[in-house]
Order: structure tokens, then C-alpha cells, then sequence
């Protein structure tokens, strides 16, 4: 029977022998159980037409951070249980706990979830949780898009994260060179989840990239020029620059690779001379930039963080600004030195290494900046000063052991080591991951109105970046010893042993801090400690003189900015009085209104890429009609705006205690 | 209170001591140099070690100074100034103490690269090496010889690799004896380097290429002028050629043992070097060594 024989194919192509290893299988079956509880607990509790209108199809900045925020911890925990998983099978020489296949399939998701899906959400959350709020704007630019960004991030997210249980998992790595990366070698449809899961998130990235240039450049509060904006905002501004110009060679990159394994192109191929070393600098001319993306943000959380709780306003501001700059500008010319052994001459390479140790120059600026900052102040250690605190160090160890990479011929040494792999992670966890999670404390009580318990928080702090320390400072040792990344398992009798259980010793301590810190959520949640000021730190930007969490609007009345740190000046000045209204100034505010179309949009790319992924075609086409339809519905649906009226500004208003009598 | 500290001075020790002390050891091949190019490389990874340290501990006395000093406690003495926020001269200093300590770096990083570009002698041992799946290639173009996962080379001469793939793009690297170049596939790149003393050095594939990427090692065994044409010559009388059916089979994703071969087909490697290649490093082939 051809029905018989068809069904037979499809189910082995859905479920080749990889997804159906015990493990797999397991958590395939606890995932299925947890959706059968949440379906079943939103049914009971009648939370379903709340989730749709309260949080699917809302386009109010403030609830996409949370989401944004909310998928970033998921995926957090995802990746981490990838490191458990890598560190658990390197704990001893000649450890099988997973065989060379699980493994590979392992460190590629763990480097994809984390830079992708982890960090960029949470980078993201925390643009879109405060970047209106600091600026005096009510929304970012186009809400709907901003919407769109996000549900096209979450569609890539799910993407990604079905290809385990679902047709088996990428397996070649993050970067996913080819021709390892093409069909000679890697069959199958886990490749193609890994370019098409990242096609459809960057697409939301982009366009994220656009939404927070123009909101920034276009929604301040009068007064606020450029030279006024607070310097979390100017990281925004330019990592959304970089965003809108390092994301297209990726797409390219990816588009290119899917053409080849796909439709049978030979860009990148052994055969028909393709060119591998074109994917290479493609991949890098958006990779480098990106490593930028992920951490000029966390130098805007610390340009927050540090003055606010040292009582200071941020030392050189002109300086940090300048050097957000030369950072972003120098960013764009040093990809080369992610492959100086690939044959370039020795003035390609020079030149790359040089312009690398240049960026150490603004970046050392930017150290001494925040240490004078705290210089004559008064230091309070709260949980998101003590992440900035742990930063300083920690991150100055990634950068000068990134000087040394750049040294050209010192490269030929570290070159793919785990030399390369303790600096990265010492940057990336240092640098991105410590500052999220400063801006995460930081910006909390903001975001949900109640505060994260400062004693846990410090437990969870401490957990972590000594778990991080003991994890990473082994690895550049092993640099030296010759143990390079990626390899499933290793023998003994290289040295190796010692340095290694260390390092899977540390790991397992972050990851206690990591649990550490979801408890510090959930315990918070469950005995909230409202904050009813709005300003829980005693802070100087505008997000701090309104309400926690603010409200639908954000400000009922926009402020008249003056100077820098204004809430600050307000407060010195006793003008705190601005912020309120009366019945006589207040007006009825336009908000955007809610739509189902950036869900729908999304799915419709899901629906396309799912299409690609397995060379169904008609599917790919229904997907791209999807697509067309949600559009052309996006623009020709009227009412795209509502009216508060002022009565109910009023009401508001008066309940928070900021109407004046 | 003493009880609880001492219970952590014992884990610290060990802790410290396990990162520390290996430092020394001759597993870190990085740290043992056998020939002028790892010694080369080693010297400026020493050079920008020592500088970047400094750098590290500057900003880190820093820190710790003022995380102590202006803490927010009742009774600090210390100077609170609240508008603090300028200081042109300061601002300087910090862009120039950086700027040094890079140049510090800079100047012998393009100097060493340029250096460790050119091979310093027109007659060099010529090794063409392939990477096969999960297998090193090393054919010798004059003595007609070849072996696998493992090869032969005189002191005190400097070797000619050219490198190239029939397998996804992969990373020679033999530590002690100096830094990595890629061998990828219709490229064939360049990398010379040279022993200074005899001995046997681990050599391995350094990128990810497949499941068994990390069993891809090899052995370099540096001997005297006089041992390795000894070597030559018992290899060339073994009559073990490579033939066309050897070829095919050494093209299988398979991990094996060491082998050789007392000739082998020219048609193996590329005869026609590509761009980005050999040019830049002023060498002709010739046939007499």
C-alpha cells in the first residue's frame, strides 16, 4: 500500500533513531505532561481570554519585556542544562554519559540557545522593559512591529528547541561551518532547524534593531537632546545600529547555506568548488559586531547601576558615550582575528589584530570611568550593585586575555582551545550575562511593581560568579595543555584530568545559583514586597519617577526635561511635583490597540519554515501566503489606535497619588 | 568563628594549589617549545601576559580600594563628593596608560607576524598533508613516501606543510612545536615549522569536523639528519605502495592506526597550488633538497 509506505517515510523522517534515545524520549514526555497541566489549569481557572488579550496580543512595550524577559530565563535554563550536560561528560577522561552524536548535537543547541535565544531576549527585555520609560515616550516608535519582533523570536525560539524531540537536533556547531554544515556530511534535518529557527528570530531582530533607533532618535521627551539621554539609552541607540548592520550578512550567510542544502545550490561546498572561507567571513562580519550587540548593553545597565548606588552622577559621560561609539564603529573591522589561521597574509592578519587591541582602548576607558564614578561616592551593596561590582574584575581578565588573542602569532596557539573558550565565556558571562541580571534586580521592581529579595539574590550572586570563576580559570590553563574545544571526551594521561573536574565542579555550582535564583523569584512572587514609591533605590532617571509598574501610558503628562540625571535634579531641587496633573491639565492619551496579527504573522513563518526545514514545499508556499495575507491584514486594518479618556487618566492618576489637590 | 574559617582554609588550599601548581608540568605542551616557532610564539605570549597583567592588577587595586573606602556606612570617613564628575587631566592619563600598554604589545605582535611569515630557507623538507575524515595524511612529494597519523622530520631544519582537505575544514596543530593552520578543502595553505631538538610531540585536528573529530591525533617524531634518511629509506624499501584501492579506503570517516606507504600516487594532492598560498612565502619548489 503506497499510504502505508508514505506514512512509514514520514514517521522516519520525523523520528530518526537520534530522537528516540531514552532521554530524549523522557523529556519529550515531560514536556507533553507540563502542557497538559498549564492547558488544563488556564481551562479551569478561565485564564485563557486573559492570556489572549492580556499578554498575546498586546503591543504595550512594558508586557513584551516581561515576555521577552520570562522566554530569556527559559532558555537560560535550557542552555545550562546543555552546560551541565557538556561539563558532566568531560568530568573524567574517557566518560561516556552521552555518546559522540548527543554530544555534538549538545554543544551546538548550548551555543545557539545562549547567544540567540538567551541573550539577545534579554537584552531586548530590558530595551523594551525601560528605554521608553527613561526617554518620557509612551511606546516605542510601532508597537505592532514590536510585537511582531517578539513572536517572531518566540516561533524561532520553539523552532529551535522542537528540533530534540522532532526530526533530530543541528549538531555542527554554533557557527555551522561549512562543509560540515552541508548535506555530505550532515543529512538529515537538524541543519536546517538551525537556519531556518535563526532566519525567522532575525528577522524580529532587525526589525527590534529599527523600532529602538527610531524610538530613540524620534519619541523623546522635550528637552532631552541627545547629549542628555541617559547612557543605558545611548547603548540601546547603538546596539540597535549594529543590529541593523550585522544582521544582514548573517541572513545572507544562512539564506546562502539553506540554498545549498535545500535546493541544491554549491555556494559553500567541497563540490563544484564552492567556497567554505565565504561563509566564514560572513558569518564573522556579523558575528563580531554581535559579541558587540550583547555587550554594550551591559556597560549601559553598569552606567545605571553604578551611579545610582554610589550616590554619583556617572563620571565622563561625554567619554563613555565616545567610546560606546569608537567600540560600535571599530567593531565592524577586527572579524578576521576570529580566523587568522586561515591563510590570509600576514598584513591581512596585522592589520585585524591591530584594529582588535585598538577596542581595548575605549573599553579600558570605560573600567577606570565607573571606578572613579564610585570614587568619592557612597557604595551601597544591593543585588544589582554587586553583579557591577563582580563585573569589574572579572570582565577585565576576558578583555586582557582578548588582547592577547589578538596578538597574532599568540593566536596561532590558542586558536580553537580551551585557552579561546575560558575568554569568551569570560566575556560573554562576565560582560552580557552579569549585566543583565544587575539590570534584571535593577529594573525588577519596575517591571512587576514589588521587589526581589535582596538576601537571596545576594546567595544566588555569590553561587554564581564563584561557580563562574572556578568553571572558566581552569579552562585557560587547559588552553595551554593543548585540549581543544568540541571534543566529545579525551584520554587520559594529558594533564588534563584535575583542571577538568574543576571546571564541571564550578559549573554545577552556577547552576545552583541559578536555581538559587529562580527560588529568589518565586519566593518574592509568592510574599511581595510592593513597591509603592516608584523609586525603590533612590534613583536619577526618568523610569523612577513614575509609578511601579507604571501604567498602560507610562506618563500622563510628558515631562519638560532639564538636565541629565532629571529625576535626580527634580528630587535636589524639590520639583518632584511635575510629574502629578489636575483635572485642568490632564488629556485623553491615543494608545495603539491590541492585535492578533503579530501572532498570526509569526505563525504563518513558523508554518514556512517548518515547510523548508523538511522540503515540503507546498507547505513552504502556504507559509509565504501566510505571510502575505497577515500583511496585507496589518495594513489595511483600521482603528489601530484607542482613546483613554481623560476622566480615566484622572482615575488613575488619583490612585497612585499623583493628582494635585 | 575560627572553626568556620579554618573549615574553608583547607578546600582553598587545595583549590588554589590544584590550579596553580601544574603550571610547570610538561603537559602544558604551549609552555615547552621544541623548536623556533613555538619558542617565538611563546615569547610573546609571555610579553603580553606580563602586560596584560599589569592592566589586571591596576584596575583590580583600584577596586578593591574603593569598594573599601567608600562604602556607605554610618561613620565613613571618607570625602563624599556628590557633583565629581570631570577631570580632563585624569581622563588623559587613563587613555594614555592604555594606549602604551597596548603598544607594548602591538609592536612585537607585527613584527612576530611578519617574521613567523617567511620560511627562513629556500630548501626546506617539503610535508604535503591531507585531512581525511578522522585521519592525518603525510606524503613527502621528494622521497615519494607517505605515512598516516604520524610522521618523520630532521632537526634542525625548517618543514614546509602544505595543507589541504578532503574533509570538512580542519586545524593542524602540534603545540610544541608551534601554532595551528586550517587545512581545508581546493585550498592548499601553508605553515613551516622546525625542531630544535629531537623528540616525539603530540599533534591533533583542533577543529570540529564530525563525531570522531577528537580521536583525529598524530605523532611528529623529530630525529637527526641521519636517522630520519634512514627512516626515509627503510619506508621507501618496505614496498608498500598507496594505491587507488588504499585511497579509497583511507577516504571512509574511519579512526586508524598509524600507517605508511613506500610510494603513493601524485594525483593524492593538489598539484596546482591556489591562491592565498604559498606565494607569500617567497619559496620555490625545486626537486634536489
Amino acid at each position: 500500500m503506497p499510504i502505508q509506505r508514505w506514512t512509514l517515510h514520514l514517521l522516519r523522517l520525523l523520528f530518526p533513531p537520534q530522537v528516540l534515545l531514552p532521554d530524549i524520549v523522557a523529556i519529550d514526555i515531560g514536556l507533553t505532561v507540563a502542557v497538559i497541566v498549564i492547558g488544563v489549569y488556564l481551562t479551569r481557572t478561565r485564564r485563557w481570554g486573559w492570556l489572549w488579550h492580556e499578554w498575546i496580543t498586546t503591543v504595550d512595550h512594558k508586557k513584551i519585556g516581561i515576555m521577552y524577559l520570562i522566554a530569556a530565563l527559559i532558555m537560560l535554563f535550557r542552555g545550562g542544562v546543555d552546560a551541565l550536560m557538556i561539563r558532566s561528560q568531560l568530568i573524567a577522561p574517557n566518560a561516556h554519559f552521552m555518546g559522540a552524536q548527543q554530544y555534538d548535537e549538545v554543544f551546538t543547541t548550548h551555543g545557539t540557545v545562549m547567544i540567540f535565544f538567551m541573550a539577545m531576549p534579554m537584552v531586548f527585555a530590558l530595551f523594551n522593559a525601560t528605554v521608553p520609560l527613561m526617554i518620557g515616550a509612551r511606546d516605542v516608535a510601532f508597537p505592532r512591529l514590536n510585537a511582531i519582533s517578539f513572536w517572531l523570536f518566540a516561533f524561532g525560539a520553539i523552532l529551535l528547541n522542537m528540533s530534540f524531540s522532532i526530526g533530530g537536533s543541528p549538531s555542527a556547531g554554533w557557527m555551522s561551518y561549512p562543509p560540515y554544515s552541508e548535506l555530505l556530511y550532515n543529512p538529515g534535518v537538524g541543519e536546517n532547524y538551525f537556519l531556518l529557527s535563526l532566519q525567522v528570530a532575525g528577522i524580529g531582530t532587525i526589525a527590534t534593531g529599527i523600532n529602538f533607533l527610531v524610538t530613540i532618535l524620534r519619541m523623546r521627551a522635550p528637552g532631552m537632546s541627545l547629549s542628555k539621554i541617559p547612557v543605558f539609552v545611548w547603548s540601546a541607540l547603538i546596539t540597535s545600529s549594529l543590529v541593523l548592520f550585522a544582521f544582514p550578512p548573517l541572513t545572507v550567510a544562512l539564506g546562502l547555506t539553506m540554498l545549498d542544502r535545500v535546493f541544491g545550490a554549491s555556494f559553500f561546498t567541497i563540490a563544484h568548488q564552492g567556497m567554505p572561507m565565504m561563509y566564514v567571513n560572513l558569518f564573522w562580519i556579523f558575528g563580531h559586531p554581535e559579541v558587540y550587540i550583547l555587550v554594550m548593553p551591559a556597560f549601559g545597565v553598569f552606567s545605571e547601576v553604578v551611579p545610582t548606588f554610589s550616590r554619583k552622577p556617572l563620571f565622563g559621560y561625554e567619554a563613555m558615550v565616545g567610546s560606546l561609539l569608537a567600540i560600535s564603529f571599530l567593531g565592524y573591522g577586527t572579524w578576521v582575528h576570529h580566523f587568522f589561521e586561515m591563510g590570509a597574509g600576514p598584513s591581512v592578519n596585522v592589520f585585524f589584530g591591530l584594529s582588535t587591541m585598538l577596542i581595548a582602548i575605549p573599553t579600558g576607558v570605560k573600567m577606570f570611568n565607573w571606578i572613579f564614578t564610585m570614587w568619592g561616592g557612597r557604595i551601597r551593596l544591593t543585588v544589582p550593585m554587586l553583579w557591577q561590582l563582580a563585573f569589574i574584575p572579572t570582565f577585565v581578565v576576558g578583555g586582557a586575555t582578548g588582547i592577547m588573542l589578538a596578538a597574532v602569532p599568540g593566536d596561532y596557539q590558542y586558536h580553537n582551545s580551551y585557552f579561546l573558550i575560558a575568554h569568551f565565556h569570560n566575556v560573554i558571562l562576565g560582560g552580557t550575562v552579569f549585566g543583565m541580571l544587575s539590570g534584571m534586580y535593577y529594573w525588577w521592581p519596575k517591571m512587576f511593581g514589588w521587589k526581589l529579595n535582596q538576601r537571596q539574590g545576594t546567595w544566588a550572586f555569590a553561587l554564581f560568579v564563584s561557580g563562574f570563576w572556578l568553571t572558566f580559570m581552569p579552562q585557560y590553563f587547559l588552553g595551554f595543555e593543548g585540549m581543544t574545544r568540541r571534543m566529545a571526551t579525551y584520554p587520559a594521561g594529558l594533564g588534563w584530568t584535575t583542571l577538568n573536574l574543576w571546571s564541571t565542579v564550578g559549573a554545577f555550582v552556577m547552576g545552583a545559583g541559578f536555581l538559587v535564583m529562580v527560588y529568589n523569584i518565586l519566593w518574592s512572587r509568592r510574599y511581595r514586597d510592593w513597591d509603592v514609591t516608584g523609586d525603590p533605590w533612590d534613583g536619577r532617571t526618568l523610569e523612577w519617577s513614575l509609578p511601579s509598574p507604571a501604567p498602560e501610558y507610562n506618563f500622563a503628562r510628558i515631562p519638560m526635561v532639564q538636565s541629565r540625571d532629571e529625576w535626580w535634579a527634580m528630587k535636589q531641587e524639590g520639583r518632584t511635583d511635575e510629574v502629578k496633573i489636575s483635572a485642568t491639565t490632564v488629556h485623553p492619551i491615543h494608545m495603539p490597540r491590541n492585535s492578533a496579527m503579530p501572532i498570526m504573522l509569526a505563525f504563518a513563518f513558523f508554518v514556512g519554515a517548518i515547510g523548508l526545514i523538511f522540503a515540503w514545499f507546498w507547505m513552504a508556499i502556504l507559509g509565504g501566503l501566510g505571510v502575505i495575507a497577515a500583511l496585507a491584514y496589518g495594513s489595511f486594518a483600521d482603528y489601530s489606535e484607542v482613546e483613554i479618556d481623560a476622566k480615566h487618566v484622572l482615575q488613575t492618576e488619583a490612585q497612585l497619588g499623583r493628582v494635585e489637590s | 568563628m575560627t572553626k568556620t574559617r579554618r573549615a574553608w582554609v583547607f578546600p582553598a588550599i587545595i583549590l588554589f594549589g590544584g590550579l596553580l601548581t601544574p603550571g610547570c608540568g610538561s603537559d602544558y605542551v604551549v609552555f615547552h617549545p621544541a623548536g623556533p616557532v613555538a619558542q617565538s610564539e611563546l615569547n610573546l605570549i609571555v610579553l603580553s601576559a606580563i602586560v596584560v597583567g599589569v592592566v589586571i592588577v591596576v584596575i583590580w587595586v583600584l577596586w578593591a580600594y574603593v569598594l573599601i573606602r567608600f562604602r556607605d556606612t554610618p561613620h565613613n570617613t571618607a570625602p563624599y563628593w556628590p557633583h565629581w564628575q570631570h577631570h580632563r587631566v585624569l581622563e588623559v592619563m587613563v587613555f594614555v596608560f592604555a594606549t602604551v600598554a597596548l603598544v607594548v604589545v602591538a609592536i612585537p605582535t607585527v613584527h612576530k607576524t611578519y617574521v613567523l611569515d617567511r620560511i627562513p630557507s629556500r630548501h626546506p623538507l617539503v610535508i604535503d598533508v591531507t585531512s581525511l575524515d578522522y585521519k592525518w595524511l603525510f606524503e613527502y612529494p621528494v622521497q615519494h613516501i607517505a605515512t598516516v597519523n604520524y610522521f618523520y622530520m630532521p632537526t634542525h631544519r625548517p618543514v614546509l606543510f602544505q595543507l589541504t582537505a578532503r574533509s570538512p575544514l580542519s586545524a593542524f596543530w602540534a603545540p610544541n612545536l608551534g601554532g595551528m593552520e586550517y587545512a581545508m578543502p581546493n585550498r592548499v595553505l601553508p605553515l613551516w615549522l622546525e625542531a630544535s631538538h629531537s623528540g616525539v610531540f603530540r599533534g591533533r585536528n583542533a577543529n570540529f569536523t564530525g563525531i570522531d573529530f577528537w580521536r583525529m591525533t598524530f605523532m611528529v617524531h623529530a630525529v637527526p639528519k641521519k636517522t630520519f634518511s634512514h627512516w626515509v629509506s627503510q619506508v621507501q624499501a618496505a614496498k608498500h605502495p598507496m594505491t587507488r584501492a588504499t585511497w579509497r579506503t583511507l577516504l571512509k570517516p574511519t579512526v586508524t592506526p598509524p600507517l605508511r606507504y613506500s610510494n603513493y600516487p601524485s594525483w593524492t594532492f593538489p598539484q596546482r597550488p591556489t591562491a592565498f598560498t604559498v606565494k607569500g612565502l617567497e619559496y620555490v619548489p625545486t626537486k634536489n633538497p
